[in-house]
């Protein structure tokens, strides 16, 4: 393959997205298709590089044609393969599925959506490659920003919502910068390799301890872990559903990479798990974060509020296997960000589906939906099955996993809030899954002109139908093949050490 | 909340000083960062890229991939600006009045809704707002407007040499123009940089940098180094570092300058681009 | 006593980014006013950037980085001494980060004239009260 195959998952989308403003700007027309060709050239290069890394091991790319430590280097292996193959897959399925979300719901203003969109995604697929960690920074406040405009503009609280979640994923990114000065000021390098190496020296420093704790507790707010996680609902509910669906399943799963490629590749796990032994506190907090998104999403009556909730405990699920600190929890928290994208994005779409032929997102509005929308709310009880983790889909193996690491590291706690939140998720589901089955269309609302269609089939445009079912599948066929993707790809991905 | 807020902000304050006492002292040549990446730049800096500001060249060379997604960051919070605010078609509140003055004596006109609009150089359309007709200031700008914009391009020009570059010299073309919109008004701006002008200049400026980055890769070089330019600018590798580097400064110019007078177009107005300061 | 005053005159520069960092995080949430929280936001960043800038300070009559007499003297000839400039790369990668905040501080801005649009005030309790009076209570 190419040897500059790892500079283009992020040059294309860059170019395409200015492409899309120059081009596009005269013709209304060509925004999308650009956008499609970038992305779709995007996940080709991902694929070609995960091949790559896979024949031949870890890929290096110095841009600019300096060495690290002095220029830039973007460092391909299999953490960030798969993690960007899965991003560029969401953003793809997503980009096609609301098309005519984004036809509607920003008519006038096509081309800033997907500039900013492509943008977006150039910015993570950056935040995945580089090797740098102060890129990292400029690269996540890309698409921060373009999330943060992105989710802004909405019906009702987004502006607000959007407010704050500009001024908590200030303070993120700011405490990240932070704590890389710190690393720089010790080390005079941020080439991540090069801390990497010049670290161990240092592991007595308080410094050090300090800069990594300024760093995770940065991560902490940009992946909304459960006490900063306040900007995450307000902010996923009231954007517009098409931003909802193309942000919702990347933002925090990336986060959850950056946090997992600073503690193996830049502290090295001895450091981490061993030296400054926080592994069992973190793991507690987890707890926290699950039980209490758990227990938020229960008192929420409003569907796109339960699953930004979800997305609050399942950060807790990958950040507490993360840092059970062995082999299983490691395992389980990489392969539930690859299966939380999926999960994520196939309720998510299937929640825009539904928004489609009825007037809200509260749970009364949702009566007797299987009949009138049989597809849509198939892919939302296959996504909620996932969820659950029910096995054939994938989210039981890699909450399998999950557990058998918590009893591998013997926390108890961890696996116990791990089985809490299934059962609220049982919940939860079943209650929305009950209220779609029996009660009537409409039952409330009969007087409304759409109860004219209760008895008959008015599912959500096939455009975003197809994309839906390809993802609800894609659900079980992970769930099918997670021991091969286990096996083949997240073994390497993991340091020996860790057993 | 405040309780909460000032002990938050001691804790933090107090735990980031705790860590302090492990620093180098301020200034101190030999400390880590001093020693360790940095002394190449200042030593090699010169015979690598030919550029004396050490700076420019770290920053449009070394690091250029960071300058990149700084520029492209401009662009999106430009392009930000002009998403969530911009309201296209007219003002829902004052549906149709129009106010225009009559040059030669400054007399104000409201033209009612449905009123007959004159059709005559003699008449300019000013803002909802009233303006005074302030011949000085207006005079006065346009006097300085020109060197503004030549210290401007000055200063993006000599980035290798001085202080300056891209980024600053970018800003003080936006600043001329929003000197301009400022002392006229916002609707004569837009007809010298009309919307979709900045839009475009904008993008193209980030477009010229990674384009040029992307022709690096098209000469089989890696992205972004300029040396692979070296046979299209028919000069040595070195040379062709340099000019590279004026290449990526003119098109950060653009996009800065471009992005600074679109964002105040968007935030100046509302997003109405019918009332101006 | 005067270890603690060489302590603190050797590292005053951190001693000054930690005060502005304390200053802008309490504006950040003690302050009602959204504005006031994005002048804080901006106190909290620029806390950073001081603070990266004062790394790159060398004492002992350390230049700007900006080799003297650059050109004319052919290639070869400058070899210039790293303790005779002050170092380059935090004043690069503060470049970056004060564009960065300045892009911030743009769209926060932006964002803050919608909320104003919308609730025709920038009072953090003023817009509860508004949006419980739109909404019922309900979020």
């Amino acid at each position: 393959m190419s040897p500059h195959l790892p500079a283009l998952p992020v040059v294309v989308p860059l170019l395409s997205a200015l492409l899309i403003t120059i081009l596009g700007w005269s013709n209304r027309r060509l925004p999308f298709p650009i956008a499609l060709v970038a992305l779709t050239a995007g996940l080709l290069s991902a694929l070609g590089l995960m091949k790559d890394v896979l024949a031949r091991g870890v890929i290096g790319y110095n841009m600019g044609g300096w060495d690290p430590p002095w220029g830039i280097a973007y460092r391909v292996d299999h953490l960030n393969a798969l993690v960007l193959v899965v991003v560029m897959a969401a953003a793809l399925i997503g980009l096609i599925a609301t098309r005519d979300r984004v036809k509607a719901e920003f008519e006038d203003r096509i081309v800033p959506f997907y500039t900013l969109f492509v943008l977006f995604v150039t910015g993570l697929s950056g935040i995945l490659l580089t090797g740098d960690a102060f890129n990292l920074y400029v690269l996540l406040e890309i698409a921060s920003l373009t999330g943060y405009a992105l989710i802004g503009l909405g019906e009702g609280r987004a502006p607000l919502a959007g407010l704050n979640y500009i001024l908590m994923g200030t303070i993120g990114a700011s405490f990240y910068l932070l704590g890389v000065g710190y690393l720089y000021l010790m080390t005079g390098t941020l080439n991540m390799v090069d801390l990497a190496a010049r670290l161990p020296g240092l592991y007595d420093s308080h410094v050090v301890a300090l800069a990594f704790f300024i760093c995770l507790t940065g991560l902490f707010v940009k992946m909304a872990f459960f006490p900063v996680h306040v900007w995450l609902p307000n902010a996923y509910s009231n954007a517009s559903s098409a931003a909802g669906i193309l942000i919702a399943p990347l933002t925090t799963k990336v986060m959850i990479y950056v946090m997992i490629r600073i503690t193996l590749t830049v502290f090295t796990p001895d450091y981490a798990f061993d030296v400054l032994d926080i592994g069992d506190a973190v793991v507690w907090l987890s707890v926290i974060a699950i039980v209490m998104g758990s227990v938020f999403a229960l008192a929420q009556n409003r569907l796109k509020r339960i699953l930004s909730y979800i997305v609050v405990a399942e950060v807790g699920y990958m950040v507490g296997g993360f840092w059970l600190g062995n082999r299983a929890g490691i395992t389980g928290s990489i392969l539930h960000i690859v299966n939380d994208a999926a999960m994520t994005l196939c309720v998510f779409l299937a929640a825009g589906a539904l928004l489609t032929r009825v007037p809200g997102d509260r749970l009364i509005h949702l009566q007797g939906l299987f009949r009138k929308m049989p597809v849509s709310m198939a892919a939302l009880v296959v996504g909620g099955l996932s969820i659950i983790g029910a096995p054939p889909t994938c989210g039981f193996f890699s909450k399998w996993y999950l557990i058998s690491g918590g009893i591998d590291a013997g926390h108890y706690g961890f696996v116990a809030a791990l089985l809490f939140s299934s059962l609220v998720n049982v919940a939860l589901f079943f209650r929305v899954f009950e209220i779609a089955y029996y009660e009537p269309f409409g039952a409330d609302h009969g007087h409304d002109p759409r109860a004219h269609g209760a008895s008959g089939r008015e599912d959500a445009p096939a455009a975003m139908l197809a994309p839906l079912v390809v993802v609800a599948v894609l659900l079980v066929a992970l769930g099918l093949y997670s021991g091969d993707l286990v096996s083949a790809i997240i073994q390497h991905a993991i340091p020996a050490r860790i057993i | 909340m405040k309780l909460v807020a000032l002990a938050s902000a001691l804790l933090c304050g107090t735990i980031l000083l705790f860590g302090t006492a492990e620093f180098p002292d301020f200034g101190d040549p030999d400390s880590p960062a001093a020693s360790h990446v940095s002394p190449r730049y200042i030593e090699e800096a010169m015979a690598e890229t030919s550029a004396p500001n050490i700076v420019t060249a770290v920053l449009a060379d070394y690091r250029g991939f960071d300058t990149l997604f700084e520029t492209a960051v401009v662009f999106s919070a430009a392009m930000a600006c002009f998403f969530l605010l911009r309201i296209f078609g007219e003002d829902e509140r004052r549906p149709s009045e129009k106010l225009y003055r009559h040059l030669p004596t400054g007399i104000t006109l409201r033209i009612d809704p449905g009123g007959k609009v004159p059709d005559s150089p003699e008449f300019e359309r000013i803002d909802g707002i009233w303006i005074p007709h302030d011949v000085i200031v207006k005079t006065t700008t346009r006097l300085i407007i020109p060197f503004i914009q030549l210290f401007g391009l000055y200063v993006i020009a000599h980035g290798h040499h001085s202080p300056g570059g891209g980024f600053q010299g970018g800003v003080i073309l936006g600043a001329s123009v929003i000197l301009y919109a400022i002392s006229q008004n916002l609707r004569q701006a837009l007809g010298r940089m009309g919307e979709a002008v900045s839009a475009v200049f904008c993008a193209a400026g980030v477009f010229i940098y990674a384009g040029a980055g992307a022709l690096c890769l098209l000469m089989g070089a890696n992205f972004l180094d300029y040396s692979g330019l070296a046979p299209l600018f028919g000069v040595d590798a070195i040379q062709a570092r340099s000019l590279g580097i004026l290449v990526v400064e003119i098109g950060v110019g653009l996009a800065v300058m471009s992005a600074m007078v679109w964002i105040y177009y968007n935030l100046a107005s509302m997003g109405r681009h019918q009332e101006g300061l | 006593m005067s270890e603690f005053i060489d302590f603190f005159v050797g590292k005053y520069n951190y001693w000054a980014f930690i005060l502005l960092m304390m200053i802008g995080l309490y504006a950040m949430i003690a302050k009602k006013n959204l504005a006031k929280k994005i002048i804080g936001m901006n106190i909290f960043q620029t806390a950073i950037i001081l603070f990266y800038i004062s790394t790159a300070a060398k004492g002992g009559g350390a230049s700007i980085p900006i080799i003297a007499h650059g050109h004319g003297h052919g290639l070869s000839e400058h070899g210039a001494r790293a303790a005779d400039y002050i170092n380059p790369l935090p004043h690069v990668l503060m470049l970056t980060a004060i564009v960065v905040s300045v892009a911030t501080l743009g769209v926060a801005l932006t964002l803050a004239v919608k909320v104003y649009h919308q609730y025709g005030t920038l009072e953090e309790d003023e817009i509860a009260d508004r949006i419980r009076a739109q909404t019922g209570g309900e979020p």
